[in-house]
This record gives structure tokens, sequence and C-alpha cells, in this order.
């Protein structure tokens, strides 16, 4: 059923994935937990600034916007329900 | 018992702090700033059933790191000044979040009761909110409110002023959570240590010192060498060990487990029944639907420039009618002096010092009223978020981050801010070289005391469209400021950019406290500084445009000539012969203030300059007018206006500075742009300097008045020189 983890930055808009692990240390490690974003959570791409990046993310019923590099350090698994 | 209470207020931003600090103690406010730092401290008081509270707003924090001056505040605050109880607000929307700060409250022992917020909100979106398990679960008084609509505040206050009466410090205790098998017994041998020589435990609980040490907390950690270097080094020993038996057998860090296992024991708190959701909760939500549309890929940017655009349209339109209102109030004052005082040095002074400086200056307040109206409300409302999130990718490009946007907004992004708070707004900024890039490009945008400049010019070269040239000088203002921060990044600020991670919180309606609360107090900042500081330098600047007085015999000759056709007026009888006499007379006056004026120390600065300042198209009377707006840009308008009225006393009645200069040769359309754009950009006002040392050095305030005011003239005389060629 899961497939393989992938780095958040390669979802599309509206897909949800489950975070399997952030290899991200430091203040961007510690910004990136601050806002909820830790192993379990799932997350939904809710779009793209308009020059393709950050990217906006649902957590937990809230917007939370990242860089794209940034989103590198995010290992999902992609879920099955995902729209197209 | 003290009668005084003394609360702090803490939470996330975006919880509804502000809302419930306004709600609580409404207009008995007051903003100072924290000591050695920039985080402004406010303070608020209340009287709730005999008893005064004293509630300090904390700066909105995600959690208790030492990365951002914001959190040290809130942390320091805590562990100093020991609060009988902290306020911790929560959003009840997002729970899972907002108790990752309330679990290190707890962790730091501090009494607490929760306030949350929002439960209106919570409960149209289907969720189920029980406050009572969720207060025996974590030992703490809880509170269910909505802040926006008044719900609950009685029941809070109620709520604080009971648990403080009934408990003192002591009776907290910190809480403990598990940390998991690999650091559990580690932290235990930490506390152990930490117990037997009392480390840092007249200051933090001993698991807080541990976990601290586990996170590699910078300031505990130096706080720790500087009590008892020999435990702190043991300390750091051990966790270095765990650290790397986390990296080699978990392939993670002690920091990311802590985390987990913080968000691990919310979690279970929460599906113990303290939240229940309906199914509606994947409803989409009304602040999606709009986020469709403002920050569509090509929407977004367009309805952005729209908004801009509007904002400042708005400001005009509706700020141009009390405007006129307070510039006819001044001159009917300037008018009532006049007929009372007879000519001299004290009219002089009142008139031309105070009445046309600090008037000149205090008539704008309306506009800037409006202005800062406007922009709490796109702030409070949800939008600028959206602007830094639409706007980083660009942003970075030029060596900047997308929060730049915040503090050049401030500035005068959109016309009308001012460089002060704009420049501390840049402590929201971690990252030293973008704060720095930022701080040293904000003082260029278009704030609230360059506008009049540029409306007076407007008014006198561009009499029909004053909205597009404040749009054109708007979009210089963006273009020097991000080329020049991108040369900065590129030259003598190089270095790395630092994470974005950011919060795009739901669209709200402002309340209307909040936004007139905001708009007060920046209104309030600005006319303190038209009172004292701009006072004072009028004064000072009339001081230096009227003395030393010229020797006797250079003003000889029009002293006669004016004594003369005073005597001819006098028998004059027709009515032809009396007009041409007064104008004769007139302009025998102008001559004798031009002569004074240009024997003045301001004068003779401004001639000084002359020789090079021509290359720009300045004469001295500009110049004089440019210096004195080192000192606030405010000071420039009211330097012109004591420059022009000086020399022509009793001859424009009525007539404002803007026709003056129009009417005057000396004075193109070149000159004029040429004139605004180096008052765009040149060096920022003494304040702005000081902000700008404040949050850095003072070699970085020196560097910004050399550097800006190099880059205006070089851009004056490109302009005038060009313009010139093109003419002839």
């Amino acid at each position: 059923m899961n497939q393989p983890a992938l780095s958040l930055r390669q979802l599309t808009k509206n897909q949800s994935a489950r975070i399997v692990s952030i290899h991200a240390t430091g203040e961007l490690g510690r910004r990136i937990r601050d806002m909820g974003l830790v192993p379990g959570v799932e997350v939904t791409i809710l779009g793209r600034a308009p020059l393709r990046d950050p990217v906006a993310l649902k957590v937990h019923g809230f917007t939370l916007s990242l860089r794209n590099n940034e989103a590198d350090h995010i290992q999902v698994e992609p879920l099955q329900e995902s729209t197209t | 018992m003290s009668p005084t209470i003394y609360l702090g207020l803490a939470g996330n931003p975006n919880s509804g702090k502000t809302t419930l600090y306004n709600a609580l103690t409404g207009s008995r406010q007051q903003v100072g700033n924290y000591p050695g730092i920039t985080v402004d401290k406010r303070e608020g008081f209340t009287n709730v059933s005999g008893r005064l509270l004293h509630i300090v707003d904390l700066p909105g924090t995600y959690s208790l790191t030492a990365y951002s001056q914001e959190e040290l505040v809130a942390r320091n605050f805590l562990v100093e000044e020991s609060p009988a109880l902290v306020i911790n607000v929560l959003n009840a929307t997002n729970l899972e979040r907002n108790l990752y700060l309330t679990v290190q409250f707890l962790e730091l022992g501090i009494p607490l009761v929760l306030a949350l917020n929002m439960m209106d909100e919570a409960e149209k979106s289907g969720m189920r909110l029980d406050t009572e398990l969720l207060a025996r679960m974590l030992g703490t008084p809880v509170v269910g409110m909505a802040a926006r609509i008044g719900r609950g505040k009685e029941e809070l206050l109620h709520t604080v002023i009971s648990t403080a009466e009934q408990t003192d410090q002591s009776s907290w205790r910190p809480l403990e959570i598990s940390y998991g098998p690999d650091l559990d017994p580690v932290i235990q041998q930490m506390c152990g240590i930490i117990r037997q020589n009392s480390f840092l435990t007249q200051r933090y609980p001993p698991r807080w010192t541990a976990l601290k040490f586990l996170e590699e907390d910078v300031e505990v950690t130096r706080r720790g060498y500087e009590a008892d270097p020999e435990t702190a080094s043991r300390l750091e020993k051990i966790c270095r060990e765990i650290a790397e038996h986390c990296e080699r057998t978990l392939n993670t860090h002690p920091e990311a487990i802590i985390a987990d296992y913080r968000y691990g024991f919310i979690n279970s708190l929460l599906k113990q029944g303290v939240v229940e959701r309906s199914r509606a909760m994947n409803r989409v939500s009304f602040s999606d639907k709009m986020d469709r549309v403002l920050t569509h890929k090509f929407l977004g940017p367009l309805v952005m420039l729209a908004i801009l655009y509007a904002m400042f349209q708005i400001t005009f339109e509706v700020g141009e009618i009390p405007l006129q209102g307070l510039v006819q109030l001044f001159d009917w004052l300037s008018e009532g002096i006049k007929a009372i005082l007879p000519p001299s040095t004290l009219r002089s002074l009142l008139v031309s010092g105070i009445i046309d400086g600090v008037g000149g200056v205090l008539s704008f307040v309306p506009l800037i009223m409006i202005m800062f109206f406007c922009l709490s409300f796109l702030e409070d409302f949800g939008y600028m978020a959206r602007i830094a999130y639409m706007l980083d990718r660009l942003l970075r490009g030029f060596g900047l981050h997308g929060c730049s946007v915040m503090p050049f907004i401030m500035s005068g992004g959109i016309p009308g801010g001012c460089a002060v708070p704009g420049l501390m707004a840049t402590r929201s900024l971690r990252s030293p070289k973008e704060k720095m890039a930022t701080l040293l490009t904000a003082p260029f945008f278009t704030c609230g005391a360059k506008v009049p400049v540029f409306l007076l010019l407007a008014g006198a070269f561009f009499p029909e469209s004053p909205a597009q040239i404040l749009f054109w000088l708007t979009l210089v203002a963006w273009t020097a400021a991000l080329l020049v921060a991108r040369l900065l990044r590129s030259t003598i600020i190089r270095g790395e950019s630092t994470p974005f991670v950011m919060e795009l919180p739901p669209y709200r309606l402002p309340t209307w406290k909040g936004l007139f609360i905001h708009t007060w107090e920046k209104a309030w900042q600005y006319i303190r500084k038209a009172g004292t500081l701009i006072l004072a330098v009028s004064i000072l600047i009339w001081a230096a445009m009227s003395f030393p007085a010229p020797p006797e015999g250079s003003t000889h000759a029009v002293k006669q000539r004016i004594q003369s056709i005073q005597a001819e007026l006098e028998e004059a009888e027709a009515k032809q012969r009396r007009t041409s006499l007064q104008k004769e007379l007139q302009q025998a006056r102008g001559q004798q203030d031009k002569l004074r004026l240009s024997y003045s120390l301001a004068g003779r600065l401004g001639h000084g300059l002359e020789p090079v300042s021509q290359w720009a198209g300045f004469d001295w009377k500009t110049n004089i007018s440019l210096v004195g707006g080192i000192a606030a840009k405010e000071v420039i308008i009211s330097t012109l206006g004591t420059a022009y009225s000086m020399a022509e006393t009793d001859s424009g009645q009525g007539a404002s500075l803007s026709q003056k200069l129009a009417r005057d040769p000396s004075w193109s359309r070149l000159k004029g742009v040429g004139f605004m754009v180096f008052v765009l950009i040149y060096s920022p006002c003494f304040v702005s300097v000081i902000t700008i040392i404040r949050e850095s050095s003072w070699k970085w305030g020196v560097f910004s008045v050399a550097f800006n005011t190099l880059l205006a003239f070089a851009l004056a005389v490109l302009i005038y020189q060009s313009g010139q060629m093109l003419v002839s």
C-alpha cells in the first residue's frame, strides 16, 4: 500500500503524505519541529507561490510555508487516497 | 498579600494573544524596550474586584530556544522576573502545535493558566474540546474563551486571581515527561550531577538544565560555563557521547528525539478525549478558498499590486480632507501672530521657526494615521504573511529573506511607513546577514516624512498627478533597495541564507479595537517625534538661518530703500501708485532677507556646498534644507518653508510653499525630479541612524550615512546632467 519515501519537494499540489523522517539539524531542524512537522504527521500540499517557491502545506489544519530546498530535508511517504 | 498581581501573557504568534491583551488592558497600555535589545516590552493594567493586574505581553513565540531574541526575552522574563503566573494563550483549533510551548513552560515549572482561545472557531469547524479533562491531565486551570467576541474574559480573570492567591511559587512542580529509553537514563544521570553541584539550580529546574544541555542551547551552556565550568564541561561531555550514540544507532540527534517525545506526549493527551473531531473537519476552509485567489500564480501578484496601489489612493483621497483643514488652521495661526506682533526676532521665531516647522509636520498626522490604519489592517488580516510568501523567491534572489518585506513595507515600501519601526522589525530576521542587508536598504523607502516632500514637489511641478509620482518613486525605492541589497550581499556582507519556515495564518477580520490601538500607537510615536526632536531641530535651524546677522554696512543700502518706499507709500493717494509701491517694498524686503539668510550660518554652509551640489542643480537654499533633512526628513519642508517665507516675508499671503517653488525660476521639473530622487535615497534621518547603530554597530551607521548620500548624489547628478543634455 505504501509507496517508497520521497522528499517533500517531489509532492504535487493536493497530494497528501506522512512524514517519515527529518534530516535537518541546527536552527532549520528546530524551526521545522517548532511548527509541528515531526515524523508521523500528515501533510497536504496546498500549492506553491507564484514563483514556484516556497511551498504551502496543510499540517494539523494549519497552513505553513517553507522553501523547496528546506522541503528537501523532509522525507515522506505519499498516502494512497491523494487526489490527482 | 500584595494587591498587585504580576502576570505574563505568552503564546504562539497568531493565537489571538494581542487581541486578548487589548481586551484585558484596553487603553491602559505602555510600550517600552527591554534593556540592551530592541524587542518591545508591552505592559498593561486592569482592575478586577479590587486587585490590580499588571500584565506583561511577551513576544509571540513557538518555542523557548535561544535562536531568537523574542524567545530569549520570553524565557528570561519567566526566570528572572518571576511573575505570579503566566497566562498561556492557545489557539484551540491547533492544540497539537500550541501545546508544544505549554509543555516547555510546564517543564520550567512556571505557574500557568491556559486560555484556550478561538473556541468559537474550533466549535464551528466541528471540534469538541474537553477543557476540564485537559486541566486535570496537565494540572493547570484551563479556561475556554473567544477573545474577539469577549467570551470567557471574566472567567479567565477570576481563574487568574484565584490561582494566584492559592498558589505560591514552590507548590508548582516542573512537569517531567519521558524522553524514551535512550535519553531518560542520561537525563537521570545529568540531574544527579546538577543537584550535587547546585549547578544553575537557583535559576532553572535541574531537568530543564539537563534538557537544554542536550539541545545544545547556546545561552544555558554559556551561563553554565560562567557559573561552574567544571560541571558544565562534565555535562557537555555526557551530551556529546549520547549524541554520537544516537547518531550511530538511530541516525538522529537528541534534539530531534526530545521534540518527538514532546509531541508524542501532547498527542497522547489529546487522544485521551480532550479533542473530538467530527467529519466536518475535512471541508475546505474559507481561508483556503481565499488563498486560491490571493496567492494564485497570476491573480496573486496582480491582486497584491492592486491592493498596494489602492492603499495609497485611499490614503491620499481620504487624507486630503483633514490635511487641508490642518494646513488652514496653521496658516490662520501664523496670520494671527503676524497681526498681533510687530516684525521682530520673536515673531520670526514663532512664525518661521515654530509654526511653520511643527505645523508642517503635524498637518500630516491624519495622512499617517490612515496609512497606519491600512497597514495594521493588512497585518491583522493575515495578508502580510502572504506578501512574504509570494515575494520570498524574488527577495532571496537579492540576498534577502521573505521576511524582509515586513521591514521594507513598514519603512515605506507602501508609502507612509517610517524607517524607525521598519528597522526595528528586522529583528524578526534571524540571519545576521540578511538582517544587515535589510537594515541598510530599508531607509530607501518612501517613509511618512518623505511623502510630504514628494507631495510638495509633485504639487509644484506635476500638479495633475501627485499619486502617480508617488507610485513611481515607490518603484524607484524598491529597485534601489533590491539592487543595493544584492550588491551588499555579494560584496561586504556575503553568506548563506536562513530558514524561511513560516506560518500563513488564517484570514481574519481585524477587530476595530486592535486597529485603533495600533494606529494610535504609531501616530503617537510620530507626533511625539514632531513635538520634541523636530521642534528642537526647527528652532535650531531657524537660529542657524537667522544668525549671525549681517554687519550693518552691508544691509544699509537696502534698509534705506525700504524706509524711503515706506515714506512714499504713506503719502501716495492713487491706487495704482500704491500697488506698484507695495510691490517694490516686497522686493526690497525680499532682498534684505536674502542678504540676511545668505550671511547666516546655514546660508554659508549652503553656499559652501554649491560648487559641488550645482552638478545636480541644487542651489544653496536646497542645500540648507537637505542638510537639515539629515536631522529628520520632515525638516526638509520646514526648512524650505522657512527659507522661502523668510526670503519673501509678507509677500506670499496664502501662497503655499509648493506654489512658491513652482514660481521660483531656480527650480524646474528636472531639478524637482533630481531633488525627489536625492531625498529618497540619501542619508537616513538621525533617529534611523541611531536605530541602525543599535541594531548593528556604529560602523554600519556611519556607513549608511556616507554610502547613501554618495549614491543619492550620483543619481541626482545623473538625472540632472542627462536631462540637461536631452533638453539642449
